[in-house]
């Protein structure tokens, strides 16, 4: 018989209509590139709903659409078809995949993508083994009771060690190796098996029916023709089309315009009941109004407690972004403001730096978060920016008890401080075991204690720190891999807050303190610090006609100087043949050189020399964002 | 060689712009020989060698073309309303213009003087290698009316004349000068600072040298290493160590010190004099913004007055000068017509340069407050400035070019 349900079996398995016991949610939980989108796209197959050459080309359209329009149109979940059972007694089943997204930086949305499943594949490259991210998604699904289905992907591959990675993931989840399914998403080899394997092991959803409605937001999309388009899963009760619904956090009441699953399209449907998942549209315009983590309920019939878990994105990581071009900024004010529909975390204000000019202060979840938003404004708003070094947030508290929140070095109060927390973080790096030492060296040096360490298998192991974050953001992860020759991996969540000797260093350009510059840096880490960038900008500020003293200042205490000597020649010795046109128009590009240049004190500062004194920070941060 | 500059396309005939505006207040002519016997690595001037020219330019044939040059200009000056003015100054430079018979230089002088006559007393200089005269033709020079000569003595000190690729042995510039005296021409040494090997004291050797041929003028340029020479190239790969501007300010200072010692005052950033009547009026003459036509490849020609006016220059190649011309063509390349605003920037960026300084009321208003910031900066000259003139200090001279970007922002 087919795997696919018939007609007279699809009866049971409508919208609105699926009994909690056929319905079965799992999430993907894979590391990117070890073949999660190849997987999903075998599964649609295989379940009829969409068929084989509609499969290749939605495959080969991924690359380019989702890089051009990002996860809009992503589907987030995707109800699809499967027959399963003792032969001669197959039953219809409604399964639903439901998209997590796959980095540290949004670990918030990947728990509420997790919540709304009752089981998760774990995916991992026969050939590469788990890497940290995945394992702590695993974690994260384990702590949610999810139950797991290991998987070995890509066992098509010559370099694949199917034996060696399924112990190793055995030890990890429990159970045996043997239990492990071995897969080729590209083959389709073992997916059927997987299917199976879903409906047998992954608990059915279990929920009141007769309750007031509540249904978990897990991912909301700005979408340019619909508005906001609202994911769900519904727990208890029953969502209807003609239903009011209201938001619990904010208690916003919405006219509910559409609602539906997903198949591959979205199909709007009578209803969705317990256990279900679906999509809902409300005309809202804005992701803020339909936040990750919220409960939609009844508004005429509300509900009285809340699904758990929900919490407001905080942002963690801060930088300053500045259009290169001034002119650009109310095209950065209004990118930001399109980008903010689609991005419930981002936050930002707006800042000035007396050296870059009119810009934002933005609050990112993380360095992916950063990296992701600066890359949409460049390339979707066609601006060149530059943004300083990424910070975190400091809590300072004043001698005489007034406390400060830091989210911009240059605000970092001068005065009597009592004490300065700073967030930190626990991460955890998993490597080939001959780099132990070397990644133990990288974490005292940024200030990190070794929590513990486990042996994944013979060669390769987990270790556990704690880290300041501010330690990460800077160039942490660039080290990792340069270190351990690429083979680490890390992960790492925001785990509480510390007191640290801080301080701030301050830049001094002929006196004149240079914001963009200032750094919260360890106190035994200022002077590493002025003296690095104190040399480099001695390198990229040209000669003026005076000396230009930079120093480097913790309070009124300089810390490390370097001169730029005067310029003592700037003149053209004679006019050729009095080829003068020549000479004024090289006067005339100078002018138009100094014109682009800021103006510090009375230093003429390139903007170029900004930007490569910010950059070796900007590329660190570009790297760790990919990882 | 240097390019050049970008112009709108100069009309096939020559003629003028309409608006020309008044006329500058002098009026001179340069004559430009395009030859050298060897070409010297750090030169980007535009000159050939024999070798270099290939068919259907000659030396030989030269003096013929630039007449026709000469008759065109008068021709096109006489038709924009500008014609008939006596030259103050004639300038034969190169290239080696010693290199032509001096015949051939005598027979362009007297096409100067046809076409529009010499003031008394005009300034009639040429350019020379210390190796490319000799008594004789000196005295046929100064028959034919030259006044002046100027020697590309660059060095006194061996090894530096070998790095520029001077053939000239040091010994025989007192000997050329003595000759040019003896005939009545005033005498100028050019000097360069700055080639990559030169010390302080090899430097301090030259001026000596410049300072017992007792000279009248000196001239002394820093050491430019141009795109496209042969010592940009050496220089780029390491071979020659770059011009240090540092070194070069010590050595501009050091030249000043010794030339004032002796007697020869600045007169212009790069030019020092012994009295004001030692001055090149020629060069001045473009510093003040006057009128003169350029004859020859790659000439360059300012006609229209302090006021505004027109630039042009001529095709480059020899061989492309002469099929112009031999077509009855104006051999002029590209020109510029010059918008306000362009003419108070170069009034600064020349005028500036002299000794004589600049009326502060030449700026605009906006640009005025800055000169107190200059004179606090040692730029400017403080006393002048409350006279109502610009005046650069010695550490302007060497920052002059920062100083005329300040004044006319």
């Amino acid at each position: 018989m087919s795997p696919i349900p018939s007609a007279a079996q699809s009866q049971r398995i409508q919208p609105a209509a699926t009994p909690p016991e056929l319905i079965r949610n799992f999430c993907i939980i894979a590391h990117i590139d070890h073949g999660k989108s190849t997987l999903a796209d075998r599964m649609l197959q295989l379940t009829g709903v969409v068929d084989e050459r509609a499969a290749r080309a939605q495959y080969l359209d991924r690359m380019d659409i989702e890089r051009e329009r990002g996860i809009t149109i992503k589907s987030q979940a995707v109800r699809m078809p499967w027959a399963a059972g003792p032969e001669g007694a197959q039953q219809p089943y409604a399964l639903n995949m439901i998209d997590t997204p796959g980095h540290v930086d949004f670990t918030y949305e990947v728990s509420r993508s997790l919540a709304a499943c009752e089981g998760a594949v774990l995916l991992v490259d026969a050939a590469q083994g788990i890497e940290a991210q995945t394992l702590a998604n695993l974690y994260l699904a384990m702590e949610n009771d999810l139950t797991i289905i290991p998987v070995l992907n890509k066992i098509d591959l010559p370099a694949a060690q199917p034996e060696k990675y399924a112990e190793e993931i055995a030890g990890l989840v429990g159970g045996e190796p043997e239990d492990v399914l071995k897969v080729s998403g590209k083959t389709g080899e073992g997916v059927e098996a997987l299917l199976d394997r879903i409906v047998e092991l992954v608990p059915a959803p279990v929920g009141r029916a007769d309750a007031p409605a509540r249904a978990m937001i897990f991912d909301s999309v700005y979408d340019t023709y619909r508005g906001v388009v609202t994911y769900v899963r519904v727990v208890d009760g029953q969502l209807t089309p003609r239903d009011r619904i209201a938001m619990m956090s904010t208690r916003a009441t919405h006219e509910l315009l559409e609602l539906g699953v997903i198949s591959p399209e979205a199909i709007p449907t009578k209803g969705l009941g317990v256990g279900e998942v679906g999509y809902l549209i409300t005309g809202v315009k804005d992701v803020r109004q339909s936040k990750v983590g919220d409960t939609v309920t009844d508004s005429a019939k509300p509900a009285e407690e809340p699904l758990g878990g929900y919490s407001d994105p905080k942002p963690m990581v801060f930088s300053g972004l500045y259009p290169i071009d001034g002119s650009d900024y109310p095209v950065l004010r209004d990118a930001l403001d399109k980008l903010k529909l689609n991005d419930a975390a981002l936050m930002y204000e707006p800042e000035t730096s007396v050296a870059l000019g009119f810009g934002f202060r933005v609050g990112y979840l993380g360095l992916l978060h950063l990296e992701i938003v600066r890359e949409r404004l460049e390339r979707e708003f066609d601006l060149d920016l530059i943004s300083t070094a990424p910070n975190v947030i400091y809590d300072v508290t004043m001698e005489d008890g007034e406390t400060v929140v830091v989210t911009n070095p240059s605000e970092f109060p001068g005065g009597k401080i009592r004490e300065v927390r700073e967030p930190v973080v626990r991460a955890t790096i998993l490597a080939p075991s001959e780099h132990i030492g070397a990644i133990m060296e990288l974490c005292q040096s940024r200030r990190g204690d070794l929590l513990g360490m486990d042996y994944l298998s013979a060669d390769r192991v987990e270790m556990r720190y704690t880290l300041p974050l501010a330690e990460i953001v800077f160039d942490f992860f660039d080290q990792l891999k340069s270190r351990t020759r690429g083979y680490a991996s890390l992960d790492y969540e925001v785990s509480g807050d510390q007191a640290a000797a801080l301080v701030k260093v301050d830049i001094l350009l002929q006196g004149e303190q240079v914001d963009a510059f200032s750094a919260i840096v360890h106190k035994d880490k200022a002077y590493a610090y002025g003296v690095m960038m104190t040399a480099k900008l001695k390198e990229l500020i040209p000669r003026q006609q005076f000396e230009v003293p930079i120093q480097a200042a913790v309070g009124s205490r300089v810390i490390a100087r370097e001169t730029i000597r005067a310029i003592r020649k700037d003149v053209l010795a004679k006019c050729y043949g009095g080829d003068i046109s020549r000479k004024r128009k090289l006067l005339e590009k100078q002018k138009e050189g100094k014109k682009r240049m800021k103006t510090i004190g009375r230093v003429d500062v390139p903007q170029e020399a900004f930007i490569a004194a910010l950059s070796s920070e900007q590329s660190d941060a570009k790297d760790k964002a990919k990882k | 060689m240097p390019a050049l500059p970008d112009g709108e396309p100069a009309p096939a005939d020559g003629a003028l712009p309409a608006d020309l505006g008044r006329p500058g207040s002098g009026f001179g002519v340069y004559v430009h020989v395009p030859f050298c016997a060897v070409r010297c690595g750090y030169c980007d001037f535009n000159t050939y060698t024999a070798t270099e020219l290939g068919g259907g330019a000659s030396l030989a044939g030269y003096a013929r073309t630039a007449l026709d040059e000469i008759a065109l200009a008068r021709r096109v000056l006489d038709e924009a309303g500008v014609g008939g003015r006596p030259a103050s100054t004639v300038f034969f430079g190169g290239g080696t213009p010693t290199l032509l018979p001096a015949g051939d230089l005598a027979l362009l002088l007297d096409g100067v003087r046809q076409a529009w006559g010499l003031k008394a007393g005009a300034e009639v200089t040429t350019e020379a290698n210390p190796d490319s005269v000799t008594p004789e033709s000196l005295a046929t020079l100064a028959r034919a009316g030259v006044t002046r000569v100027s020697f590309g003595m660059q060095s006194a000190v061996p090894h530096v004349l070998a790095t520029l690729d001077r053939t000239h042995d040091p010994a025989r510039v007192p000997e050329a000068v003595r000759w040019a005296r003896d005939v009545g021409l005033a005498v100028s040494l050019d000097l360069i600072y700055g080639t990559p090997g030169e010390s302080v004291d090899d430097w301090r050797r030259s001026l000596d040298a410049v300072l017992a041929c007792d000279v009248d003028h000196v001239s002394a340029y820093a050491l430019v290493v141009e795109p496209g020479t042969r010592m940009a190239v050496q220089v780029r790969r390491g071979e020659l160590p770059a011009p240090d501007p540092d070194d070069e300010a010590t050595k501009y200072e050091v030249a000043d010190d010794v030339l004032a010692g002796a007697g020869l005052h600045w007169y212009e950033v790069s030019n020092w004099a012994r009295t004001p009547q030692d001055a090149c009026r020629h060069n001045l003459a473009y510093w003040r913004g006057d009128d003169w036509w350029g004859v020859g490849p790659g000439a360059h020609s300012h006609v229209g007055g302090a006021a505004g006016g027109v630039r042009w220059w001529n095709v480059k190649h020899p061989r492309a000068y002469a099929d112009r011309l031999g077509q009855g063509l104006s051999p002029a390349a590209g020109r510029e017509l010059l918008r306000p605003d362009d003419v108070a920037l170069e009034r600064v960026m020349l005028g500036v340069r002299l000794a004589e300084g600049l009326p502060t009321t030449t700026l605009t208003a906006a640009a005025r407050p800055a000169v107190a910031g200059l004179v606090a900066d040692g730029l400017l000259d403080g006393r002048a400035a409350v006279g109502g003139r610009l005046l650069l200090t010695r550490r302007g001279r060497l920052l002059a070019d920062h100083v005329v970007r300040t004044l006319t922002d």
